[in-house]
């Protein structure tokens, strides 16, 4: 048990902390290809100076993410080997195809996306920017699949007994077209475009209000705001999709997401609220037979609470699963607010007018990171008590020969090393954010760099 | 049990799994190599050279990494599990100095204190030593034996077993070969004083090398027999020690003679002879029991369904050419020295 939980904590721990990084990288790929394609077509010089100061930030969360990430891709030998032997068979050709695809598509074309400025041609460059892009667009697809396969399983037959049992792959296409798959890799897409688009907007509405970089800034806010404004409604959609195959495929956790617990009843949909599990009661703000509206159009049809599961086959920690779930929706709906209001006022031509409006956008970039987190905290633990849906327990799953002692020492050390790198982080992020785009605005602080600077600009 | 020209499926991934492994051993080799001399260079300005000697590079190295773990997870998901659960010290040790050392990299040259680049600069050098030396650790206790008994557990009988004579001879063989193999790199990279410096420490590490290999094979052939028996029952596989010694004086020869391009093509070709040489003397076997041999696991106790390798196989088939393709534009596009400007590090 002891073992289990420490497996749990650590797992979370890491994952939550890689997972700061990736949708940051994604979205601000995303960011990073729209700025050299205008400079390609326009010539202006400003889309290149924002591109390289993107670049620049991005070398960070990219870094940072690849790190965390290796240690995320031999975690699941080390601390949970009876569930690699398990899902081997069909998690290990999701994995490798991603390496190969993704992680070398990414890697490899990174060293000239970073370096590569005055040794390549514009649309080289360009080029191997959509190669870093497309890469870690891929390498959200495995991950996200293989993950997804674990929540609805399909594809596969069941092999051996006991300690021998294990998944095979029966049909390929299958396995990675399972029931949630498409679903939940639109979602987290999304999501991750929304990261990016929000730090992009934060970081230029912070030169606004400081009065630095304003004619490009103006330009990046306004693309970044053109992204993100489509992309949160998209996500209200992936979302609500989402929501529907969990209705069909995982009835346990959609009871444990809107803390319905009659066996059968109709179900109501929360807007907040507090789950009260002594008294299976849900005290808060709440639509009236929603959830039952939201899977059949009908608030009357009866939806299967958790009392109709056994004590050992539903999630146990229901109110932290609501809580989750509703902060993410609760932050996706405010997205979706925020960015059409910004669109509106744009439309009226006053869009930085509102310093107020200016100061929220600096402040907004935490939510999309929230809203990803929370929304995996939510997925993930409504899934327990399973680690392959309906198949293998997660107090099943984690190594044996592990003990206790060796996980809390790993434990200590990360949560020491990733302090560190949180911290690093955070530096030299703000370092960066204050040295701003080298727009001639500013004088750097690096002769050196600016001498180059300008020997660069006047080659182009 | 099906087999493609001839050879089974678990065997054509355990030659997939074993060149992507060699592949890394080549790659990471020689920037955990120039990594290690790091606090040998006095000037700043050389360490920034040696430092971006390896820049554009070590990214894509270390991918080599994560597809090597992701080819075992998928291929051998019963080796993945239980190779990494019962060595779980050194693995969590080599993750962190991973993470330590690209935090290095990373990190080093973005203030100009003095010592801010001192910190970062010991972070590089001592997380590149002991990524090698782990590296070496763990495959020591690999051709040895681990003690896994009934239903893969792992008895170990301390908190430090992994380290034990065997595998820190093989430890300090490993680190010292990616040394010779990491200076060698850098000096296709520098010019001037570095260069010169560096002339010398290839040849120390190379004598190093020499005599650390030289234990280790003795101790094998009088330690360890389960290696030795796929030599002694085949001597034609003597080809191979042959091939890896003649590597070895070659990249000697051409070092010497200053064609550093073929030295260290030369070198490359070393460590993939001598990790050649590992994966013959282990086949079919990948983990041996140290507690009955009833109880190790071979390449096909440990694979995965045929159907998954024959997908895998296609992956790979697709995937590899693409990978080999960019790889090469990316180093063609670094080659020759190392010059700083403003995207360095
Ligand atoms: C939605 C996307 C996503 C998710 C859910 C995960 N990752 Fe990740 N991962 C990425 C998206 C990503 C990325 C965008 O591709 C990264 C992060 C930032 C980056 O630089 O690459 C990356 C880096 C990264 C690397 C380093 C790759 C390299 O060297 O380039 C590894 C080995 C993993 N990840 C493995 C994992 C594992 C085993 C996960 C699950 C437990 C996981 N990632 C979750
Ligand atoms: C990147 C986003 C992810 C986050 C934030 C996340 C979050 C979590 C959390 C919080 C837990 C612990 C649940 C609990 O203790 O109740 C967990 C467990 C786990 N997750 Fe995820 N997860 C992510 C992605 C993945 C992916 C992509 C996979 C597999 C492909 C995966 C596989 C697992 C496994 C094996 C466990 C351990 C068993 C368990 O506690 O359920 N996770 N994850
Ligand atoms: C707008 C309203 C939203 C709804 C209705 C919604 C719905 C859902 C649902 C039902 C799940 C669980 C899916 C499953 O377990 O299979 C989920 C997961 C998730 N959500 Fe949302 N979501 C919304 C907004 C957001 C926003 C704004 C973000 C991030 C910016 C986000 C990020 C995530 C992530 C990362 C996951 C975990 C991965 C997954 O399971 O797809 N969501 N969401």
């Amino acid at each position: 048990m002891e073992i289990e939980i420490l497996a749990r904590l650590q797992f979370a721990f890491t994952i939550a902390f890689h997972y700061i990084y990736p949708p940051l990288s994604i979205g601000l790929g995303l960011i990073m290809v729209i700025f050299e394609s205008l400079y390609i077509r326009t010539k202006n010089p400003d889309y290149h100076i924002l591109a390289k100061f993107w670049t620049k930030i991005f070398a960070l969360t990219f870094g940072i993410g690849v790190v965390t990430g290796i240690v995320m891709e031999f975690e699941f030998g080390t601390n949970w080997a009876v569930y690699s032997r398990y899902v081997g068979d069909i998690f290990g050709s999701a994995l490798a195809a991603e390496g190969i695809f993704a992680f070398a598509l990414e890697s490899g074309f990174l060293g000239i996306l970073l370096f590569g400025w005055n040794r390549v041609k514009p649309l080289v460059h360009l080029i191997s920017t959509i190669g870093v892009f497309l890469g870690s667009m891929f390498s959200a697809v495995w991950i996200v699949v293989a993950n997804s396969w674990q929540q609805t399983p399909a594809g596969y037959h069941i092999v051996g007994t006991g300690f021998n049992a294990r998944a095979e792959i029966t049909d390929f296409w299958a396995m990675v077209f399972n029931p949630s798959s498409v679903d939940r890799l639109t979602h987290v897409w999304l999501g991750a475009f929304l990261s990016g688009a929000f730090l992009v907007m934060s970081v230029h509405a912070y030169y606004l209000v400081k009065g630095r970089h304003l004619d490009i800034s103006k330009r990046a806010f306004k693309i970044a705001l053109v992204v993100a404004t489509v992309v949160s409604l998209g996500q209200l959609f992936t979302g609500h999709q989402s929501a529907d195959g969990v209705a069909v495929n995982q009835p346990a956790k959609l009871a444990a997401l809107e803390g319905h617990f009659e066996a059968n009843a109709p179900a109501d949909m929360y807007l907040f609220g507090y789950v009260d599990k002594e008294n299976q009661t849900v005290n808060g703000l709440k639509i009236p037979g929603g959830l039952s509206f939201l899977i059949s159009n009908n608030f009357d049809t009866p939806v299967k609470g958790l009392n109709a599961f056994p004590e050992d086959e539903r999630p146990s920690q229901v109110n932290a699963i609501f809580q989750f779930y509703h902060l993410m929706v609760i932050i996706g709906i405010s997205l979706i607010g925020l960015t059409l209001y910004a669109s509106y006022l744009w439309l009226r031509g006053r869009l930085f007018d509102k310093r107020w409006l200016l100061y929220v956008f600096v402040f907004a970039a935490i939510l999309p990171q929230i809203a990803n987190q929370v929304g995996w905290f939510a997925a993930e633990m409504g899934r327990q008590p399973w680690v392959v849906y309906g198949l293998l327990r997660t107090s099943e799953a984690f190594s044996q020969s592990v003990s206790a002692n060796q996980i809390v020492f790993s434990l200590v050390l990360f949560a020491l090393v990733y302090l560190l790198l949180f911290i690093l982080f955070i530096y030299l992020l703000n370092k960066k954010i204050k040295h701003g785009p080298d727009d001639g605005t500013t004088k750097t602080d690096w002769p050196m760099t600016e001498q180059i600077n300008v020997a660069i600009t006047k080659n182009h | 049990m099906e087999t493609f020209l001839g050879i089974d499926y678990p065997t054509l991934w355990y030659l997939v799994v074993g060149g992507l492994f060699s592949g890394y051993a080549i790659l990471d080799g020689f920037d955990f190599g120039a990594g290690a001399w790091h606090l040998f260079f006095k000037q700043e300005n050389s360490r920034r050279i040696a430092l971006n000697a390896v820049g554009p590079v070590w990214d894509g190295n270390e991918v080599w990494l994560v597809i090597g773990g992701g080819a075992l997870f998928a291929g051998f998901p019963v080796v993945y599990a239980t190779l990494f659960s019962s060595m779980y010290i050194p693995f969590m040790l080599f993750l962190l100095f991973i993470i330590f050392r690209a935090i290095s990299i990373e990190f080093r040259s973005k203030e100009e204190m003095l010592w801010w680049r001192k910190t970062w600069d010991i972070g590089y050098s001592v997380s590149s030593i002991m990524l090698a030396f782990l590296l070496g650790v763990v495959l020591g206790n690999v051709l040895q034996g681990i003690a896994i008994g009934e239903n893969y557990s792992y008895h170990e009988s301390g908190f430090f077993e992994f380290l034990n004579p065997y595998s820190l001879l093989v430890g300090f063989t490993t680190l010292f070969l990616f040394m010779s193999h990491g200076a060698i790199y850098l000096l296709l990279k520098t010019e001037g004083r570095l260069y010169a410096k560096l002339t010398i420490f290839v040849k120390r590490s190379m004598i190093l090398f020499m005599v650390s290999f030289s234990i280790t094979t003795i101790y094998t052939l009088l330690y360890i027999p389960h290696l030795s028996d796929a030599f002694l029952s085949n001597p034609i596989l003597f080809i191979m020690p042959l091939f890896t010694f003649l590597g070895i004086a070659n990249v000697n020869r051409l070092a010497h003679k200053k064609k550093y391009g073929w030295a260290f093509f030369f070198s490359s070709l070393t460590i993939g002879f001598l990790l050649s040489l590992v994966a013959i003397e282990l086949y079919p076997m990948l983990l041996f029991s140290t507690i009955d041999p009833v109880y190790s696991i071979d390449i096909y106790k440990a694979a995965s369904s045929t159907k998954s390798l024959k997908t895998m196989l296609i992956i790979v088939a697709i995937g590899a050419p693409l990978v080999l393709a960019y790889t090469l534009f990316v180093y063609m596009t670094f080659r020759g020295k190392v010059k700083l400007d403003e995207t360095s590090y």
